[in-house]
C-alpha cells in the first residue's frame, strides 16, 4: 500500500484533501520520516479512521446549501420587514435604500424556493408568524440598533455565501450563488455607508468585536440544523473558520508573502481587502444569526 | 481550506492598529516567523496547466485554474493601475485630507494593489506579465466625473468577471479565494456608486431587476426580478478591459471555459 500515492490521487480529485484531515502540520508531522510512513502505511486501522473521519459529514447535498442560504434568505427578508414596519426610518432616502434592500432579499427567496424545487427538494420556509423568521425579541427599537443588525446580517451572508460556495463546484447551482453573493456584499456596503462605517470589514469597524467577524465554532460530525421551517444538512467543520482580520490567504501571507509589494498598505489594509468566509456551525450558532431566528 | 494556517494569538495585537499605522518592523518579522512554513505550500497544484503563450501580440491567458487566476491577475493589475495613477490627478490631490472621499479611494488603493500581489505571489507557475501596460489616454484624472465613473466601470466589470468565470474553476480552494476577493469588488462599486450617487449601490445596469440577464454565460442568466448580480464571460470582460489595455497587453481569454 502507498500511502503517498493514494493521498496524491485523492489530491489530485479533492485538492482539500489534506485540510479534511485534522490539520496539514498534524498530518506531516505525524508522517515525518519514511520510517514512520512506512509503519503507518501498513497500518489499516489507521487509514480507515483518518479516512472516515475526514470525509465523515461531507455528504451535504447541493440542496442542503441552498436550503442554507434560503434560511438566511428568510431571516433578512423578515428583518427588513419588520424595519420598514417599525417606522423609525428617518428620512425618504433611507426608506429607498431598505426597501429596495428588502426587494432583493424576497426576489432571493423566491429564487432559492424555485431553485431547490426545480432540484427535487424540499425548500424550507418561513412567514411573518411560522417557520424561518426573524425572533421578534432580538428586534432593536431604535433605527440605530436597527441599522447594526443589518449590517450584521448582511455581512454574515456573504460570509456565509462565501463558505459554502466551494460545496457547488461543478453545478450549475454555482454562478446563482455567486451572483446572490456580490448582491448581498453591495447591501453590506451600503448599509455601512449609512451607518458611518466604511463599506468593508476593517479593524476601525465599530463592530469590529462582534462574533460576525470572528470565528470559532467547529463541529466535529455532519449535523442536521433543524429550523422552524424546514432542516437542511450541514457538513462537519474540524478547523474555525479563519477571522476578518486574517492576514493569509489561502497559503500566501499578505504581510510577508508579498515581498515585492510597495510598502504603502498596513497589516489592516490587508486584512479588510479580502473577506473571509464563515463555516455553517459558526453561522447557525446563537452568537451569530442562529441566534436571531424565532 | 488552508486558511487554518493563518498566524494566531499574539499576532492579533497588530491588528488593533489604527488604519493607516505602517508595520513596524517589530511585527513584521513577527509574521515572518508565524507563517514561513506556510508560503512552502503556496498553490503547487497550478503547475499542471499549460504556460501562457502570447500570439497576434495578445497575452493568452492560458487554460484552466491557472487561466482563471492569470485572468484575474490581469484585471487586478489593470485595477491597481488605475487607483495608483489617479493619486496623481488634481482631483485626487485636491480632496482634503480628512474627507470621506479620501479615505475611501486611498482605500481602494491599497486593496487593489493588495489583490495584485497577492495573484503575484499565489500563481506560482504560468503566470502571465507581471508589468501589463495600461492605457488610460481616455480618462481624464483631473475630473470627479471621468475618475469615479471610470471606477465605477472598473469595480461593476470586475464583479461580473469574477461571478462569470466561477464556473471554469475546478479547485474548490481556488473558488474561495476568489470568492474572498469577489465580494470585497462588490463592495467597491456600490461604495463609487454611491459617491456619483447616493443609492445606486444596486442599479438594474448590474443587478436583475427589472430585466432578465443577456449575456451569453452559460448558467449565468438572470431572469428579471430576480435580484442576481449580472455576470459577464470572459470574452465579454476583455472586450471592455482591453481597451484600457496598450497594445502588446491586450488579453486573450479564449482558453477560459
Amino acid at each position: 500500500m502507498n500511502f503517498f500515492q493514494i493521498i496524491d490521487q485523492l489530491a489530485a480529485v479533492d485538492p482539500d484533501v489534506l485540510d479534511r484531515f485534522d490539520s496539514r502540520r498534524a498530518v506531516f508531522s505525524s508522517l515525518g520520516s519514511v520510517a514512520k510512513r512506512s509503519a503507518l502505511a501498513a497500518t489499516p486501522l489507521f487509514l480507515g479512521a483518518l479516512f472516515q473521519k475526514a470525509y465523515a459529514g461531507t455528504t451535504s447535498t447541493p440542496v442542503d446549501v441552498l436550503n442554507y442560504a434560503l434560511t438566511l434568505e428568510l431571516l433578512e427578508a423578515d428583518f427588513y420587514r419588520l424595519f420598514l414596519a417599525a417606522g423609525t426610518l428617518p428620512n425618504a432616502t433611507a426608506t429607498a435604500a431598505i426597501t429596495q434592500i428588502k426587494k432583493h432579499e424576497d426576489a432571493h427567496v423566491a429564487l432559492l424556493t424555485r431553485t431547490i424545487q426545480a432540484a427535487g427538494g424540499t425548500p424550507v420556509t418561513g412567514t411573518a408568524t411560522t417557520g424561518i423568521r426573524f425572533k421578534p425579541s432580538a428586534f432593536p427599537s431604535t433605527y440605530a440598533g436597527q441599522l447594526r443588525v443589518a449590517q450584521l446580517l448582511e455581512d454574515t451572508g456573504v460570509r456565509a455565501y462565501k463558505g459554502r460556495a466551494a460545496e457547488l463546484v461543478g453545478t450549475t447551482l454555482l454562478t446563482t450563488a455567486l451572483q446572490i453573493h456580490s448582491v448581498e456584499a453591495r447591501h453590506a456596503a451600503h448599509i455601512r455607508l449609512m451607518r458611518g462605517q466604511l463599506p468593508w470589514v476593517n479593524s476601525a469597524d465599530d463592530l469590529a468585536t462582534d462574533p460576525t467577524y470572528t470565528s470559532g465554532v467547529t463541529g466535529t460530525t455532519s449535523t442536521q440544523v433543524t429550523t422552524a421551517g424546514g432542516a437542511f444538512g450541514i457538513p462537519a467543520y474540524s478547523t474555525a473558520s479563519p477571522a476578518e482580520s486574517s492576514t493569509v490567504i489561502g497559503t500566501v501571507p499578505l504581510t510577508t508573502g508579498i515581498t515585492t509589494a510597495p510598502a504603502v498598505y498596513s497589516a489592516a489594509d490587508a486584512a479588510a481587502a479580502f473577506d473571509q468566509v464563515l463555516q455553517p456551525a459558526e453561522v447557525v450558532d446563537a452568537s451569530r444569526a442562529g441566534g436571531l431566528l424565532a | 481550506m488552508s486558511d487554518n494556517l493563518q498566524p494566531r494569538g499574539s499576532d492579533d495585537a497588530s491588528f488593533a492598529q489604527p488604519l493607516y499605522t505602517p508595520i513596524k518592523r517589530r511585527s513584521f518579522f513577527m509574521y515572518a516567523g508565524a507563517t514561513a512554513g506556510a508560503t512552502a505550500l503556496v498553490m503547487a497544484g497550478c503547475s499542471k496547466d499549460n504556460d501562457p503563450v502570447t500570439s497576434d501580440n495578445l497575452i493568452n491567458v492560458g487554460s484552466g485554474d491557472t487561466g482563471v487566476l492569470n485572468y484575474a491577475y490581469a484585471l487586478e493589475q489593470l485595477e491597481a493601475g488605475f487607483y495608483t495613477r489617479l493619486r496623481t490627478g488634481t482631483y485626487y490631490t485636491g480632496l482634503g485630507s480628512a474627507s470621506a472621499e479620501k479615505q475611501i479611494l486611498d482605500d481602494l488603493y491599497y486593496h487593489e494593489v493588495i489583490h495584485r500581489e497577492f495573484f503575484k505571489a499565489a500563481i506560482t507557475s504560468g503566470r502571465i506579465s507581471d508589468s501589463l501596460t495600461p492605457d488610460f489616454s481616455k480618462i481624464d484624472f483631473n475630473s470627479r466625473t471621468s475618475v469615479l465613473g471610470t471606477a465605477m466601470a472598473f469595480e461593476d466589470l470586475g464583479v461580473a468577471a469574477y461571478n462569470g468565470a466561477g464556473q471554469y474553476i475546478s479547485s474548490p480552494l481556488y473558488l474561495t479565494l476568489a470568492g474572498k476577493i469577489v465580494s470585497v469588488e462588490a463592495r467597491h462599486a456600490a461604495i463609487i456608486r454611491d459617491l456619483v450617487m447616493e443609492g445606486s449601490f444596486v442599479g438594474n445596469d448590474v443587478v436583475t431587476i427589472s430585466s432578465a440577464n443577456n449575456s451569453a454565460s452559460a448558467g449565468g442568466a438572470g431572469s428579471s426580478g430576480s435580484s442576481q448580480e449580472r455576470s459577464k464571460t470572459p470574452s465579454e470582460v476583455v472586450a471592455v478591459a482591453n481597451t484600457f489595455l496598450a497594445e502588446g497587453s491586450k488579453l486573450n481569454v479564449s482558453g477560459l471555459k
